[in-house]
């Protein structure tokens, strides 16, 4: 198998799905069938908790310990494994997700606290064949070179633009009481919570600039 | 991560009486700290209690002119809430200083007051760390301490604080109200919050146990130039080697509260006599008892040069 096989993709969603438990709400099927493991001393299980999650628009059900962070429920269960773990302690900015309109680090939440809101991963804003503009933007101007980071930052370049539109201030406005500003500054220091071991920082903030339609 | 059991509450007074009834509980809203915090063990709670269905994300006038802002209103809306921009922008500027995007959108008011250390020993727990595990011993105390506090520090820690929220808050005389599991409510002046170390270091702020913080009220405006100058080993998303909060009124007066030199927002009233005199006078006064370390001893001069040059950024605002 070569590394870039795109059965091993496939093979690998395969035994995921066998191994999880979590099934899209309408169709709730019986826990996959147990394996024989060693017996070895466990400590006291954790009670799990029954939990409905709303994620790019369909709503999971999902059984899971409680110390579950939202990042991954959604990598583990719902092998919606385009938000990335890098550092998991909200330093790297690769399991940024959008909530209720706000990108948010998904390393440092619990799954249980999310309930009722809705959750928009990498997967829900475009796909393959219909790219997001951010994906696409990303695309073509090579806002990447390993990838890790991406899903991460194109979550988070969408979200900061809502929130400039929004007006919300950032460390670089000059002036708070004037309306905000769409510039390549904003856009930098805005971006400063999701890093890119690649350096790919140049090629991002062009297609940041262009989805936001200024010079770069 | 330590099993937790979980809950959600659904009023303040609940929510206090939950983290009183239940040993080792505790409140839960950004999750930004203390979730980074159990995943290394450092904090090991038995039970949640998620407060943020809690209607406490409002920000309303108060009688007296000031505000009133709720324990769960998120960073970003609160650096952007426009009477904030307006009247109280030293403490936008400070909210914006602090943390990146993301965790602006999840850390709460409330939360971002009760934040632990970032001391690299409290975060490492193969170190001593008295806050950590009182009686350990304190491994920054002749070890790495760049990063370390120069005033109000003990034998025992010489932790800083890490919010920039609370430094501006400092400036701006605000005040913490609660309540208790019992129902009472008190308000606590932000002076009086934070602790300094002395032998019980890891005793950090005047809440008792199960109390919980419900909002933060600010007094009416005060006027002058706001501004909050931060200094950090890079421009963006990194904790204060120092920082400088300022107000500065058209006569030369005005109020200065430190970030990143002590165990607590650093102000000394007193010492904002001297304002007319200019940075020097006035951090002589703030950090006279300073205790510096062979690695944070410039943190004294990066301070005067900073108020001098928050001081000079007024006066062209005047």
């Amino acid at each position: 198998m070569t590394e870039f096989d795109p059965a091993r993709r496939t093979l690998l969603k395969a035994s995921a799905v066998a191994a999880g438990g979590a099934v899209a709400a309408s169709r709730i099927a019986p826990e996959a069938q147990a394996v024989t493991v060693p017996q070895v001393k466990q400590p006291e299980a954790p009670a799990t908790v029954n939990i409905r999650l709303s994620v790019n628009g369909t709503d999971y059900q999902v059984m899971l310990d409680p110390r579950t962070t939202l990042l991954d429920a959604l990598r583990e269960r719902l092998h919606l494994t385009g938000s990335k773990k890098g550092c998991d302690q909200g330093q790297c900015g690769a399991c940024t997700v959008i909530v209720d309109g706000r990108r948010i680090a998904s390393c440092l939440t619990l799954a249980v606290m999310q309930e009722g809101h809705d959750i928009t991963t990498i997967e829900g804003l475009g796909t393959p064949k219909d790219l997001h503009p951010m994906q696409a933007a990303f695309v073509k101007h090579d806002g990447y070179q390993c990838g890790f980071c991406t899903p991460g930052q194109i979550c988070s370049a969408v979200a900061m633009l809502e929130e400039v539109r929004a007006g919300i201030p950032s460390h670089v406005t000059v002036d708070l009481m004037r309306p905000m500003e769409a510039t390549p500054a904003e856009f930098r220091e805005r971006m400063s919570g999701n890093l890119c071991r690649c350096g790919a920082y140049s090629n991002i903030q062009e297609a940041i600039a262009e989805v936001a339609g200024v010079k770069s | 991560m330590k099993s937790f059991t979980y809950e959600r509450a659904h009023s303040p007074a609940e929510a206090a009486a939950a983290a009183a009834r239940t040993q080792g509980a505790k409140f839960i809203a950004g999750g930004t700290n203390l979730l980074d915090l159990m995943k290394l063990q450092i904090e090991t709670p038995t039970h949640l209690i998620d407060v943020n269905d809690l209607a406490l994300d409002r920000i309303d006038p108060m009688p007296d002119g000031g505000l009133r802002i709720g324990a769960l209103v998120r960073n970003t809306d609160l650096a952007a809430d426009m009477r904030i921009r307006r009247d109280y922008g030293v403490l936008s500027r400070a909210l914006l200083s602090g943390a990146s995007g993301q965790l602006r959108n999840q850390a709460t008011t409330a939360g971002n007051l009760l934040q632990r250390t970032r001391c690299p020993y409290f975060y490492d727990t193969n170190q001593p760390c008295n806050k950590r595990q009182p009686g350990s011993g304190c491994g920054a105390i002749g070890g790495y301490s760049r990063q370390h506090a120069i005033v109000g520090v003990s034998d025992a820690c010489i932790a800083t604080h890490p919010s920039d929220m609370a430094v501006a808050m400092r400036t701006l005389d605000a005040t913490v109200e609660t309540v208790r599991a019992d129902g009472a409510v008190r308000t606590i002046p932000i002076a009086d919050f934070h602790r300094l170390p002395g032998n019980t270091p890891h005793l950090e702020d005047a809440l008792q146990p199960g109390e919980f913080i419900t909002a933060v009220t600010l007094p009416k405006p005060v006027g002058g130039t706001h501004l909050y100058r931060k200094v950090r080993d890079r421009a963006s998303y990194a904790f204060a080697l120092i920082s400088v909060a300022a107000i500065v009124q058209r006569d030369g007066s005005g109020r200065v509260a430190l970030g990143g030199v002590a165990h607590k927002p650093w102000r000394v009233e007193a010492a904002e006599r001297s304002m007319g005199e200019g940075a020097k006078a006035v951090v002589t006064g703030m950090l006279s008892g300073a205790r510096t370390t062979h690695d944070n001893a410039f943190k004294v001069i990066l301070v005067e040069r900073t108020l001098a040059s928050v001081l000079a950024e007024a006066k062209g605002y005047a």
